[in-house]
Formats: structure tokens, C-alpha cells, sequence
């Protein structure tokens, strides 16, 4: 739940979230064995066709969403059942007290149902006196706690079994001990008793099957089974982006939920309802059924371009188990009702821009989200939207407006780097570092050494050593980014060098800037779009066969965000998608288009572990190629744990959430020491300067080197 | 190896790896035999780790002590071979029954059903259980035992598709897809069989 007011107090939740340890090992635990297991559930499968085929037919579906409705209400009316559909979360609840009301009902019981933790229908039903219990084993323990879930699919993931031991203790008033299984079989009796007593059974839908009019669950305890047969009233509470043409779409969808979810192949229990069959509690022997569908801006955000496609959500949780903020901090930090990457992005929709300010400003943009959505929504692009949206509906931050002013304007902003560097001596104390940085810019920096900017950027050493080529093999521009130009310049340098060993023509267009990714990240939109059609109208992409840069968030930023961006301007579009289809990332160049040989470089056998950059990795799908190249190279790779986690830069973010980022690069830093290499290999200048920041901090002997460099140094 | 044993075998496997006793019979009878010889190796409710041995609320602990002897519920079969396995329920001093679940909502020893059909890829046993007396028999049962004919394994769950649409056309459905036991892991992601349903399930694979 978001209770903060601003983001200084949201941020204080965050710390204390870090400072829970049980919290912190539990969501360890979980996120390292998460990922095995659902490696292993979906070994041999076409995951990619999956997740296309799933994306498809849920957009088709949402397109004939009000189609859809009343087919269903059309098929199950005839069944018997009475649909019902609502406008908002309140008439939901409301529809639900009538019925309970006419029914006579005096106790629900419930199976879980993320919509009715949307419409908050438990204390809906409580203030009018019905006894509602939560029989999902995680849902009864945060409903005895008065807290909400923090897993869409473990709710109660947060806590210990001693906690649990102790509540169960209050709730049966007798001792229990903290034996799992032991607490297991205490819910088992005591929810048993529940259901006896019930009249009205609550559940969700995982499906609402427009064909046959069938409301399909997926659960593992069988406690949906229990809560749609004992009580003579069923009420399923669905919202409506659950409709779906045919029971094919279900089974199709089921595929892939279950493992996504908890790397299990199916579900214990998979149960389809069509209609209101015999149930001896009712006294002529026929169970009440009632289906109530939510809107609450579902049918709206059906028609939206850029939105629709969160209805395709299973709700399957994976967003949240591999999201390495989520991982940190927990579900009560990192969402409102719904919970990780979608939940950041829903809870604008159907909860509001107060309780989505702070927290849609915590996401990393690593795209581990996005790996893993059996729906392929694009989560982290939606998250930066709504984040947009909300600085536009709110007001835009002095800073982030500040940054996007300066952005606009290459000149201004690349006077003021070379300002910078002309003033920096009394912080730098003449080391690559920021040494003595004023404390307001230093806030909960401390964990890293923030570089220094170089002596003489790039783009003043570019005439100096561009390879004079006669008849060129390839001719390819650079794209440095600001990192490599202002800060590290030899990084670019040393990819020059090797270009120019194998005949490749290089040009730098001066008139580049950054690539925009920041203010992106910022939320500032206009800023974004100007700086990327500015770069794209810098360089001249028919002239090139490619466009390199060495800086993978650079890349994926040119090569997935620009045709988004810019897609659209019908002054930019061709020259937008020859300029996104010609970028490609250094190490895929080198091994993939150079396709260069140990034979070219003086081999050492240094121990190099490496980290994979999201935006490299996952931005652009790129993993074999850097790994390959180290050893190529002629050092020796030495693979670490966990190389395809965030390091915690994230640009902006890790000035917003130091304390985050500082976790993040902690974690990463241990996998690489652990290897017992000398140097860290990485194919980002942002990850370089996280990384060997926080090395140079910690005062560990370990380098950071980007593999152009350590490629460039070997070549004979 | 022929297709139905292939099927047989990746059902076994499959089902295996939830946790569920695959076994083979020929005849119903060796189905029989083998629900009287679990139901005689099983203790009621006490010795099964049912949660009664703890300290519970009081209308909890009522649930329990309304619990006495053992019983098999098989609601939903045919009437021949209903009297067969309620013959050798007699013949052990086992309850059997056939209806009224809802007097035993405390916990049946064992629930017997016949599966429609059965997804291999998964290990899952497809029931129609639109009837309410065999879905409870299968929801409060300490086990359940499910006897599935070799004829009708699937490989897949689209191969199931027909059937399904079937039984959720025309008349109010109740389809249930059952796979392994009822299953937690909401307490510290540890694994915890039989939440609120069966403790185990068996499979019995019936040559036909």
C-alpha cells in the first residue's frame, strides 16, 4: 500500500524495507531459485511463439472486449447465471452487498481474487456486517494481519513462519510452534470450519470464456473448489480485460501462467464453471450464481494505443520475481495493490496518481520485467509513460526540467561539461575522481567514487585518429554517448584502434549529444523527442553501413526507443528507422561483422569475469558475443553469479535512490570478487562507472575494464 | 512402443514429479483392491497429519472429534461398480458411500473417482464433476484415488479442448483438472501438501 506523501517519505519506507534482513534473504532466496525453476518449467518450449501467440489473441480479445461481454452474459444467462457488470471498484462492491443482502447471507468465504483486493470488497462487506474470510492460505494471514498482499501469487511472501506461528497462536487461542507443515494443517481445520458455515462464496476468474459462458481458476490449494461449492450463493468477482473468445485461449494461456508464475507445468487444480449446478445447501437444490464483471477503466484503456496492452496481463507475478528492485524492497514498497513492474504501471489507472507518483519513479529500467512477461508487454516503456504523464498532469520537477532544458541544447550542454572540467581540481585533488564533491550533490553517494571528467573529450581527439582508409570495408559512425565522450574517451578511443586494424572507415558526427535516455528516464518527453531528432538528423544513416556505439543503454535507447519516439513525426520516420536499423553494439560487431580472431591478439590468460548489461543483454537480446570476445581476446572468463542482474546505475535512478543502487552494486560486486578475476569486464560506460566507483570505494583491487579496451591493448 | 503406452509412460513420469502414486491395474477390481489396501494402511484422520492433533479453535476442534472410523466415498459411479467396491468395503469394515457428503464435511478417508480423460504433458486426470457429491468427495478427501483408462490419455491439453467444450455446453458444468495433491508453499515458499484438499493422490492406470 502507498501511504507516502512525497517522494523523501517514500524513500524512507524504502530504508526501512532495507533494513529488514528476514525480508531481504527470504526475497533472496526466492529470486535466485525463481529463476531455475522456471528455467527448468519451460525447457524445450518455444517460449518466444508462446509469448507471441498469447500477446495476439489477448489484444484481438480486448479489441472486442464489449463483444466479448455479451456473448459471455448472452451464454452464461442462459445457464442461469445473472451477470452483472460495474463501472467502478464501489459499484462492484456494492452490486456484491445487494446480493449477499437479498440472499440473506451472513458469512462469505473467499477465494483469492486480485480484483476484489482492487475494489477493497472485503471492507466493503464488513461494514455491513458479513463475516468475510480469506481461504488461500497467504491471504487469510494478511487478512488476520490488516495488511496487504506483497505477491500477487505469495501475498504472504513478506513473512516468517514464526510470525505466522504466532498469529496462528492468537487466531485458534492455543500455542503454535513454528512447524510449516504443522501450521499448514492448523488453516486446514480451521478454514474447514469456515466454509461450513458460508453461505456466499467469493471467487475471481482466472478466464471468462465467452463461448461457453465458463468462469476457469487456477489454483494449488483447492480452496476455489471449496469456495464455489459449499455456500449456496457463488459469486465470481472478474474484471473484464478476463474475457476471452474460446476455451482454447484458456488453455493456451495456462501453458505458460503456472510456469511463469512458480515454474510449475500446471496448476493442482485448474476448475472450469459454467453456470449454476446442483448444491444440496440451497433449499431448491440450485446454487445462486452471480458473475460481476469490473471495468474501472478497463473498456477505456481497451481503446488506448499505448496502454491497451496491460490487459494482457495473466497476472502470473513473474514482473515482480525478477525485478531486482522488488527483490530489495518488498511488495508493500514496490506497489499499491498490484504489485511489481504492472503493478507500478496499474496503480495509475485504478488507484490513482497519488498512490503512483513515488513509486513509479523506482523503477531501474533494467527490462528484466519485460524478459519474462508471458504477455510481452513492454513494461519498463509503460512505467516511463505514466511517469511522463503524471509530471505533465502534476508539474514537472525543477531538476528533471532543469536537465531537460540543458539536454535540448547540445551546445549549452557540452559547454557546460567543458566548464566543469575547467573547475573540477579542487574536487578531483587531481585523481580521476570526484574526491571533495559539495554536499549537495554527495546526498547518500558515498558508495561509489564518481569519475572525474576526462582532460580532453573525445570528440577533440577524433581527427587525430581517424583511420585513414582507402578503399574501406565497412564505413560506420560512432555514436559515443556523453559517457565516453566526456569521461572516458579511451574507451572509444581503443574501439577506434581495432575498427581500423580491419579496414572499417570510422566518421564521428560532431553535431551528436546524448542519446536522451536520461531525460527519458526523467519523465521529460519533449526533451527526449528533441534530443533524438536531433541526433538522428547528425548523422546521415544511408551514408553507413552501421552505427556503433559502445555504450549498451546508448544502443537499446537508438535502436528500440527512437522508432517509439519518433516513429510517428512524418518528417523523421524513414530516417529514424535507417538510423535504428543500422546501430549495432561493439561486441556484437566485432565478433558478429568483424568476426575477428584469437590469432589477432597477444594472449595473457588474465582472469576476466564479466557483467552483462541490461540494456545489452536483455535490450538487445546480445549474450554470447562480449563472452566469447573475452576469450577470444586472450583472457581467460571466468563466468559469475547473477551477470545478467542490474549492477544499479540506471543513470537518474541512482542519484534518485542511492541507497537502492548502492545494494544493487554491492550484491554485484561480491558475485564478481567471488570469481577470483583481476578484471571485470562490461560493455557500458554508465555500468563502468557504477561498477569501478564502487570498487575504488570499497578500496578493492579488482579494475573495470570495457572489453574494447582489454581487446585493443592485446591487438598485435 | 505404441502411442498409448508412450502416453502411459510421460503421464507416470509427469504425474510423478507432483508428487502422485502412479500405479497400473487390469480390472476394476485390482482398482478395488488397491483403494481398500491404501485405506487399510492409512489411520483415520488422527495419524494422518490433518491438523487434529493440534490445539485448535473450538469449532475447528468440533470439525475433528465428528470424525469416526474410516470411510471411502464414490459418488458418481456406476451402480455395478458401485455395489463391487461397497461389497469389499463390507468385507473390511470400511464405510462406504455413495452420497450425503455433506454429513462428512470434517474428512472422507479416501474419495474413488473415474477420470473422463487425462492430459500426459502434465500429468493431470480431467473430471467431470458436475455432480456435487463426487466433486466434494474429491475436495475432502484425505486421498483420492482416480482411475484413469488408458484410452483416454491425451498428450496435450488441446486434445482435451472437444471434451471440455462438451461438458460446458448445455447444461450448468463442473470440469475439474486435477493435478497431484492439494499443494501451499504461501509460508516461506516451503512446500506443503494438503492445504485444504487431498493429502495425496493416487492414479490408477486401466487397461482397457
Amino acid at each position: 500500500m502507498q501511504n507516502a506523501r512525497d517522494l523523501k517519505e517514500y524513500r524512507g519506507e524504502l530504508s526501512g524495507a532495507l533494513g529488514n534482513e528476514f525480508l531481504r534473504t527470504a526475497m533472496d532466496n526466492f529470486a535466485v531459485a525463481y529463476r531455475a525453476s522456471r528455467a527448468k518449467a519451460f525447457a524445450g518450449m518455444d517460449v518466444a511463439g508462446l509469448v507471441r501467440e498469447i500477446a495476439q489473441a489477448k489484444d484481438q480479445a480486448m479489441a472486442h472486449m464489449d463483444e466479448l461481454f455479451e456473448e459471455f452474459k448472452k451464454n452464461a444467462e442462459r445457464m442461469g447465471i445473472t451477470v452483472h457488470l460495474a463501472k467502478t471498484g464501489q459499484e462492484a462492491n456494492e452490486i456484491i452487498g445487494r446480493i449477499a443482502e437479498k440472499a440473506n447471507v451472513k458469512r462469505v468465504v473467499k477465494s483469492k481474487s486480485m480484483t476484489a483486493e482492487e475494489t477493497l470488497l472485503n471492507h466493503h462487506l464488513e461494514d455491513l456486517g458479513l463475516e468475510v474470510t480469506e481461504t488461500d492460505l497467504g491471504e487469510w494471514i494478511i487478512q488476520l494481519r490488516h495488511e496487504g498482499p506483497t505477491h500477487m501469487v505469495m501475498p504472504a511472501i513478506h513473512l516468517s513462519r514464526n510470525q505466522v506461528a504466532d498469529l496462528f497462536s492468537e487466531v485458534t487461542g492455543a500455542k503454535q510452534d513454528n512447524d510449516i507443515q504443522k501450521l499448514v494443517k492448523v488453516a486446514r481445520r480451521e478454514l474447514r470450519a469456515k466454509y461450513v458455515q458460508a453461505e456466499m462464496g467469493i471467487s475471481g476468474g482466472n478466464f471468462a470464456i465467452a463461448e461457453t459462458g465458463t468462469i476457469a481458476l487456477c489454483t494449488n490449494e483447492g480452496n476455489a473448489r471449496l469456495v464455489t461449492t459449499l455456500p449456496r450463493v457463488h459469486v465470481a468477482l472478474v474484471g473484464l480485460d478476463k474475457l476471452t473468445p474460446k476455451l482454447t485461449d484458456a488453455l493456451r494461456v495456462i501453458k505458460a501462467l503456472p510456469r511463469n508464475a512458480t515454474g510449475q507445468a500446471i496448476t493442482s487444480y485448474v476448475t472450469w464453471i459454467t453456470g449454476p449446478g446442483e448444491c444440496q445447501a440451497s433449499p431448491d437444490g440450485k446454487k445462486e450464481m452471480h458473475v460481476v464483471f469490473l471495468d474501472n477503466g478497463r473498456r477505456a484503456l481497451a481503446k488506448d494505443p499505448v496502454f491497451s496492452q496491460v490487459l494482457r496481463c495473466v497476472r502470473c507475478g513473474a514482473c515482480a520475481n525478477v525485478c531486482p528492485v522488488y527483490r530489495l524492497v518488498g511488495g508493500h514498497q514496490y506497489g499499491h495493490i498490484y504489485i511489481g513492474a504492472i503493478g507500478l504501471i496499474l496503480t495509475y489507472f485504478y488507484h490513482g496518481r497519488e498512490k503512483a507518483k513515488n513509486l513509479v519513479q523506482n523503477c531501474i529500467n533494467c527490462g528484466a520485467c519485460k524478459a519474462v512477461c508471458v504477455g510481452g508487454i513492454d513494461l519498463p516503456r509503460l512505467i516511463k509513460e505514466v511517469h511522463a504523464r503524471i509530471q505533465d498532469e502534476e508539474g514537472h520537477p525543477m531538476q528533471s526540467q532543469l536537465l531537460g532544458m540543458v539536454l535540448k541544447s547540445r551546445k549549452m550542454f557540452h559547454a557546460l561539461l567543458r566548464s566543469a572540467r575547467a573547475v573540477q581540481k579542487p574536487v578531483t585533488g587531481g585523481t580521476p575522481y570526484l574526491r571533495h564533491l559539495p554536499m549537495i550533490f554527495a546526498r547518500g553517494q558515498e558508495f561509489r567514487a564518481l569519475p572525474a571528467i576526462a582532460e580532453k573529450p573525445f570528440r577533440d581527439q577524433f581527427d587525430a585518429i581517424k583511420p585513414r582508409v582507402a578503399t574501406p570495408k565497412l564505413r560506420v559512425a560512432l555514436f559515443s554517448g556523453c559517457v565516453q565522450d566526456f569521461v572516458y574517451p579511451e574507451q572509444a578511443v581503443a574501439a577506434v584502434k581495432i575498427l581500423a586494424s580491419h579496414n572499417v572507415a570510422v566518421d564521428f558526427p560532431m553535431d551528436q549529444s546524448c542519446c536522451g535516455l536520461p531525460v527519458q528516464m526523467m519523465g521529460e518527453r519533449e526533451a527526449s523527442r528533441s534530443v533524438a531528432a536531433q541526433n538522428v538528423t547528425a548523422f546521415d544513416p544511408a551514408a553507413y553501413d552501421y552505427i556503433l556505439t559502445l555504450c549498451a543503454s546508448c544502443a537499446s535507447h537508438l535502436k528500440h526507443g527512437y522508432p517509439n519516439i519518433l516513429g510517428k513525426d512524418p518528417k523523421l520516420a524513414v530516417k529514424v528507422q535507417q538510423f535504428a536499423d543500422r546501430v549495432i553494439d561493439f561486441s556484437s560487431f566485432v565478433h558478429d561483422v568483424l568476426k575477428v580472431k584469437s590469432a589477432e591478439f597477444r594472449a595473457d590468460g588474465k582472469k576476466a569475469t564479466y557483467h552483462a548489461p541490461c540494456h545489452l543483454c536483455r535490450g538487445l537480446g546480445v549474450t554470447e558475443a562480449p563472452r566469447e570476445l573475452i576469450n577470444i581476446g586472450g583472457l581467460t572468463y571466468l563466468p559469475a553469479e547473477e551477470e545478467d542482474v542490474c549492477c544499479g546505475f540506471g543513470g537518474t535512478y541512482s542519484m534518485k535512490f542511492p541507497e537502492l543502487s548502492a545494494e544493487l552494486l554491492k550484491k554485484k560486486l561480491a558475485n564478481a570478487e567471488k570469481t577470483g578475476a583481476e578484471v571485470l569486464l562490461t560493455d557500458c560506460p554508465g555500468c563502468i562507472m557504477q561498477l569501478r566507483g564502487g570498487l575504488e570505494a570499497k578500496g578493492s583491487r579488482m579494475q573495470v575494464r570495457h572489453v574494447a579496451e582489454v581487446l585493443a591493448e592485446r591487438l598485435k | 512402443m505404441s502411442d498409448k503406452a508412450r502416453l502411459a509412460d510421460l503421464l507416470t513420469e509427469k504425474a510423478g514429479l507432483v508428487s502422485a502414486i502412479v500405479s497400473r491395474v487390469k480390472t476394476m477390481e485390482e482398482a478395488y483392491a488397491y483403494t481398500l489396501d491404501v485405506c487399510d494402511k492409512k489411520e483415520a484422520c488422527q495419524l494422518l497429519p490433518s491438523g487434529c492433533e493440534s490445539d485448535l479453535s473450538s469449532d475447528a476442534g468440533a470439525l475433528c472429534d465428528a470424525k469416526l472410523g474410516k470411510i471411502i466415498a464414490a459418488p458418481g459411479l456406476p451402480a455395478e461398480s458401485a455395489k463391487a467396491l461397497g461389497d469389499a468395503c463390507a468385507a473390511k469394515g470400511v464405510t462406504f458411500i455413495t452420497s450425503g457428503m455433506r454429513k462428512h464435511l470434517a474428512g472422507v478417508d479416501i474419495g474413488f473417482t473415474m477420470a473422463q480423460a487425462a492430459i500426459a504433458e502434465t500429468g493431470t486426470c480431467v473430471i467431470d464433476s458436475r455432480s456435487e457429491e463426487l466433486r466434494l468427495a474429491t475436495m475432502i478427501c484425505e486421498v483420492h484415488v482416480c482411475v484413469v483408462p488408458l484410452s483416454v490419455i491425451r498428450e496435450t491439453s488441446f486434445e482435451v479442448e472437444g471434451l471440455l467444450r462438451e461438458l460446458c455446453k448445455d447444461a450448468p458444468g463442473y470440469v475439474a483438472f486435477v493435478t497431484g495433491a492439494s499443494r501451499t508453499a504461501d509460508i516461506e515458499r516451503v512446500l506443503a501438501i494438503g492445504v485444504h484438499g487431498p493429502l495425496e493422490l493416487h492414479i490408477l492406470l486401466l487397461e482397457d
